[in-house]
């Protein structure tokens, strides 16, 4: 006698898994960040209900439309500010934004440093791929000094932002690093950060085999992960100043800011409403 | 907790008129970023929202604005911003994304001198095709127009029944003029107040379908956080709200998204008809430009003239039932607005030829007067 038995994986409940195959090219580390993501919530048992995602223009962008919670896809560069305006509309919602270098710290680099500043009660995932992935390969503003892009065909003048350090200084509450390989490491500080209020941002470095690998020195389409897996040094609390990406030096991984007591812009608003009605 | 509908009469700023009339609405979010002449209706809204438990918040800049006030809006909470043109031309990019996802919400335009930084305080009616076409693509939105704080007030709370009626970004189209000139506003009692809801799912969760429409073409929206996993993309997208990229969608949903609003155009449009039984020349004016076009018409009138004034209260869609009806009747359309010919091209064209169409242009910085009107009559008639 034959015996059949569905065998689901731990985090299909929370995939529209009839979505599936998703758009991103093998090799690419936004499938494991979410995966990361999707077993952090598991974790620390968030209801599925409240789980919003929030995502820009993008290869990351086509995130929110796999998962079975609900998901924005809205323009490039303005997830954060939609993700503000519908987290403080409905505070009890746990709302994460997903998205991509270029979207986070190019078009959108004036909304995440002001939502760091007045400490929006967000989670904040940028999938660093060094690149744009998406629209075949230009230069981005996390593309490493020399390297090339499809818009800097001889070489990067530029000097990429060194994200962690920019939203410490700009006062998130929260910021780690990891890379799309430390799979473990990443879920357990995406936890870390879904226990904490306020803003917080995990970069999380990214391979892109086909449109910044093969142009850039690492043309196996598993080169960019031996890179990670051999350049990563784990410095928890690292001086974020210190953790600027340069090609051929070590790459800063770990939790590094976490800031305690800071009260987020929600909280501090609701103060001034007491305040008004005691007047 | 503080009075959110202030029953009762006052003296007010078209501006304070246009934030009290969005509290009564029931708007609870407010985003948006100083500029002149629009920015007493921040600061008024920032002092009247910790009463009635409202989240104001200015942000870096009107692109982040914007963004807001759709993603508090499918929070479930009526949202609002208000600018003038500079910050009116960088909403564009999510006023689409507005008319894609169809979230309902209200942004005031207080149109100021342009192009570019242009006069900064001084009134025109540049913005009028801009509200319209402003982002990129087809689409139909709703726009109303003011001609006096009473009615910015009033205005306001239409804009908002509109926009949640029709789940699309509704424009309140003032200017300056209007905005920063005082006069008497009656707010009636709250009950008196018609406030209109968005329409909510009547089916389970695994059976809604986030752009499915009912025959009305509007689909019943469900907000974040009600357990109906909303799928929702400014890509092209079928009834599931997954992105669908091909023509078939593309043809389907943008079909949808105009024809939404056509078709109920009878019933958004609203426009004051004045002298219009008998009349020969119709004046046809919008914003606070039909205060001296109505005082013309009554000039003309004295001097036997058969004028009439038709107002357009709703800008778009265009009420051009209205003037195809009328361009049977009348010799001339008179068409005075603060910019160098826009409503008076779309009056041309529903003329359809049947009436003479002339535009009283004034490129902004003032108001025209009613004389200036009236000597475009004189004109019309010696004709």
């Amino acid at each position: 006698m034959e015996e059949t038995c569905e065998l689901l994986h731990p985090i299909d409940r929370w995939l529209k898994t009839e979505r599936m195959p998703h758009i991103w090219c093998p090799g690419c580390g936004v499938g494991p960040t979410i995966h990361a993501w999707v077993r952090a919530l598991e974790r620390v048992g968030i209801e599925k209900e409240k789980v919003v995602y929030v995502s820009g223009i993008g290869c990351c962008g086509r995130g929110s439309g796999y998962l079975d919670v609900d998901g924005f896809h809205t323009t490039h560069g303005r997830a954060i500010p939609f993700a503000v305006g519908l987290k403080l509309a409905n505070p009890e919602l746990c709302v994460t934004v997903i998205s991509g270098d270029g979207d986070l710290f190019a078009i959108g680099g004036n909304h995440f440093i002001h939502a760091c500043r007045r400490n929006n009660d967000l989670l904040v995932i940028c999938v660093n791929n060094f690149i744009y992935g998406m629209t075949g390969g230009q230069l981005a503003p996390t593309t490493p000094h020399g390297g090339y892009s499809t818009t800097s065909p001889y070489g990067n003048i530029e000097h990429p932002f060194n994200t962690p350090h920019l939203a410490d200084a700009a006062g998130a509450v929260y910021v780690a690093r990891w890379t799309s390989i430390h799979v473990r490491e990443l879920e357990l500080s995406i936890a870390e950060a879904l226990r904490m209020k306020g803003f917080r941002y995990i970069e999380v470095l990214s391979p892109c085999p086909v449109n910044f690998g093969r142009r850039n020195n690492f043309p196996e389409p598993d080169a960019m992960a031996k890179w990670f897996a051999q350049s990563s040094v784990i410095m928890h609390g690292a001086d974020t100043s210190k953790v600027a990406i340069d090609m051929g030096k070590p790459i800063i991984l770990g939790n590094f800011v976490k800031r305690e007591g800071k009260p987020t812009y929600y909280e501090l608003l609701r103060k001034l409403e007491e305040m008004r009605r005691k007047r | 907790m503080g009075k959110a509908v202030l029953t009762g009469r006052h003296f007010w700023y078209g501006n304070i008129a246009i934030a009290e009339g969005a509290i009564a609405a029931g708007c609870r979010f407010f985003a948006g970023y100083p500029i002149t002449p629009a920015s007493e209706i921040a600061e008024h809204i920032s002092r009247r929202f910790p009463e009635v438990g409202g989240i104001f918040v200015q942000f870096e800049d009107e692109l982040a604005s914007m963004a807001a006030i759709l993603g508090a809006s499918w929070a479930g909470v009526k949202s609002m911003t208000a600018t003038s043109g500079p910050g009116f031309s960088l909403m564009m990019e999510n006023i689409g994304l507005g008319v894609m996802m169809e979230v309902p919400v209200v942004v005031v335009d207080v149109q100021r001198g342009a192009p570019s930084t242009g006069l900064p305080t001084l009134t025109a009616q540049g913005d009028v095709m801009q509200a319209k076409w402003g982002s990129h693509g087809q689409y139909e939105i709703i726009a109303l127009s003011p001609e006096s704080p009473q009615e910015a007030f009033d205005l306001t709370i239409r804009c908002f029944n509109l926009a949640e009626k029709y789940r699309v970004p509704t424009i309140l189209l003032a200017s300056e003029s209007v905005c920063h000139s005082a006069g008497k506003v009656v707010v009636p009692p709250e009950e008196e107040i018609e406030i209109v809801y968005r329409k909510k799912p009547s089916v389970p969760p695994d059976e809604y379908l986030p752009y499915k429409p009912d025959e009305d073409l509007i689909p019943p929206m469900a907000c974040a956080g009600e357990g109906y996993s909303i799928k929702t993309t400014g890509l092209t997208h079928d009834e599931r709200g997954y992105p669908d990229t091909t023509p078939e969608a593309q043809e389907k949903l943008v079909k949808r998204l105009n024809d939404k609003i056509r078709m109920h155009r009878e019933e958004i449009v609203e426009v004051e008809e004045d002298f219009m039984d008998d009349a020969e020349i119709a004046v046809v004016s919008y914003g606070q430009v039909s205060r001296p076009a109505k005082r013309a018409v009554k000039m003309a009138r004295e001097e036997g003239i058969k004028a009439g004034s038709i107002r357009l209260i709703t800008v778009w869609p265009f009420a051009e039932h209205i003037i195809r009806k009328w361009a049977k009747q009348v010799d001339f359309f008179v068409v005075p607005e603060l910019n160098y010919g826009q409503i008076y091209l779309e009056v041309k064209r529903e003329a359809c030829g049947n009436a003479e169409t002339i535009l009283v242009p004034r490129m902004g910085g003032r108001l025209i007067t009613p004389e200036e009107i009236y000597h475009e009559i004189k004109k019309v008639v010696g004709r």
